[in-house]
């Protein structure tokens, strides 16, 4: 009950810490533009960026204060090669630097014609590698207690009474069921999958971080992955029952059967990537949604702004509260239907008895 | 519409963060932690199956260790009842032994009193023969000085030796 009640306070807090960050962008903004633009503040948050930007303070003489982290830039084009530097030298997009402009947060060439590859080491790069650390240095030192016996002819202790539960479910529940034999040869890369999406959308939901799970990048990856890893675990019965749909008349077959099976092939990982991806930006999008909503009625009058945030910030809480169930659900059905597809990909012939 | 544009450098950081944590992971986390919790679940399922045959062992020692105690009862009862068996065997055997003994020992005892008493009593014959030829030698004698007198005397000598014979 205490630890419950504990959790909602420090659920509470940490979204006061979301509020105050947005406030002191929004309130730059309002002073800016004297104008409220709620689509694009809530864009700006849940986007990549080349910097981590906390907040910017305008001084009455027009000159602005950006508490930021400048990160790398390394951009590639055919014509300039490489260039590397910090993100810094655009001054927040007011300034050129190599005959680069950043722009709208995109990065584009000066001169016309120059095609530019931006590899930079963005805000959710930065946040992910970091999530990743931490992952990698939490697997390995729970891997380094097994090894030493602990957890193994004695009871397990700290980090792995936490991780295992969630390793034996994936396991249990998502790699056995699904792949039922071939479990073993699929297991590392189910839970890495897990664990990847799961410390992401975790640290993503920390304030003032970054959206990595809820950028279509991001899941672009972990979806072209599922895609090949489906497509190498194919037999030949997989691409009979695509290619020659049994038990229905020819034209059917050719007509009907044949695209609809083949498109099936790309719809599945296509599916995981909006899914994740969706989830995750939604799931922003409404708690800054909420926050943002205190701005809009501020900007009728400063009464029912105030008047209104407590409602507001009961509404982020609750969203959040509920984003952290779906940090969970959603690393877990990916891995759950990247395995039912692994699974259907390998499937034996008892599928010809049932058409 | 930008949000559902991939940007290339997010793509390329990602499939890179994923292959090195999949390969790390894989080789330094996943196979340690699965084969462990293999490892445990295979020893608790062990302990378990040893801990139900040990106590499947352990009444069956029991019932095992009842019937010995029974029989070893059994035993030494049988043991107790031959041992009084014996015992009583032995006595009357020592009974009827010392009995036999006894007579044994009395028949003897007569044997060697009739023996005495025969040499006993062919001593005392040999005595009297003895005597008998003293006193005739003394009647003899006096039969040569008066012969009623000797007469007499005979007589009464004779009739002491019957009186004495018997």
């Amino acid at each position: 009950m205490c630890i419950k009640w504990l959790k909602l306070v420090q659920s509470a807090i940490f979204s006061l810490f979301l509020f105050g960050f947005s406030t002191g962008v929004m309130a730059n903004e309002e002073g800016a533009n004297q104008k409220l633009d709620p689509a694009k503040i809530i864009m700006e948050h849940i986007q990549d960026s080349h910097e981590f930007h906390f907040f910017t303070i305008k001084h009455a003489d027009g000159s602005e204060f950006h508490a930021t982290i400048p990160l790398p830039v390394i951009l590639y084009s055919p014509q300039k090669g490489f260039s590397f530097f910090s993100s810094s030298a655009f001054h927040h997009g007011h300034a050129e630097h190599n005959g680069y402009v950043l722009e709208e947060g995109k990065i584009h060439a000066v001169e016309p014609g120059v095609t530019v590859y931006d590899l930079s080491i963005t805000k959710n790069v930065v946040q992910m590698m970091l999530a990743l650390m931490i992952l990698v240095t939490l697997m390995i030192s729970i891997a380094n207690s097994y090894k030493k016996g602990m957890g193994v002819t004695t009871a397990p202790t700290g980090w792995q009474n936490a991780m295992e539960p969630v390793i034996t479910f994936v396991r249990d529940e998502v790699a056995k069921p699904n792949l039922a034999g071939k479990y073993h040869k699929y297991l590392p890369y189910l839970l890495t999958v897990f664990f990847f999406i799961l410390v992401n959308n975790i640290f993503g939901l920390l304030p003032g971080s970054a959206n990595v799970t809820g950028n279509i990048a991001f899941t672009v990856v972990l979806g072209v992955i599922s895609f090949f890893v489906i497509i190498f675990s194919t037999n030949r019965h997989f691409w009979g029952h695509i290619f020659w749909y049994p038990g229905v008349p020819m034209v059917v077959r050719l007509l009907i059967m044949l695209p609809v099976e083949l498109l099936g092939v790309f719809t599945k990982p296509f599916a995981l990537i909006v899914r994740l991806f969706a989830n995750m930006v939604a799931g922003h999008i409404i708690i800054l949604s909420f926050i943002t909503l205190i701005f809009i009625f501020g900007s009728m009058s400063s009464i029912a702004g105030w008047g209104f945030s407590p409602l507001s910030v009961a509404f982020a809480v609750f969203i959040y509260l509920i984003e952290i169930l779906v940090a969970f659900i959603q690393a877990f059905i990916f891995t759950n239907l990247t395995a039912v597809f692994i699974g259907q990909a390998f499937e034996g012939g008892h599928d010809d008895t049932h058409h | 519409m930008d949000l559902l544009l991939p940007s290339i450098g997010l793509l390329f950081w990602t499939l890179l963060a994923f292959g090195l944590v999949y390969f790390i992971l894989r080789k330094f986390a996943w196979k340690i932690i699965i084969q462990s919790l293999i490892e445990r679940e295979q020893g608790i399922a062990e302990s378990l199956e040893s801990a139900k045959k040990l106590k499947a062992e352990m009444a069956l020692m029991k019932s095992e260790n009842e019937s010995l105690m029974a029989q070893a009862r059994e035993e030494r009862s049988q043991m107790l009842k031959e041992a009084k068996e014996t015992k009583d065997k032995v006595i009357s055997e020592a009974k009827e032994q010392a009995k036999l003994e006894a007579s044994k020992i009395i028949a003897d005892a007569n044997a060697a009193i009739q023996t005495e008493k025969l040499a006993a009593i062919t001593d005392v014959k040999n005595q009297i023969g003895k005597m008998v030829i003293e006193i005739s030698e003394k009647v003899l004698r006096k039969q040569l000085d008066n012969k009623p007198e000797q007469e007499k005397y005979i007589q009464q000598m004779a009739g002491e030796l019957q009186h004495f014979g018997n």
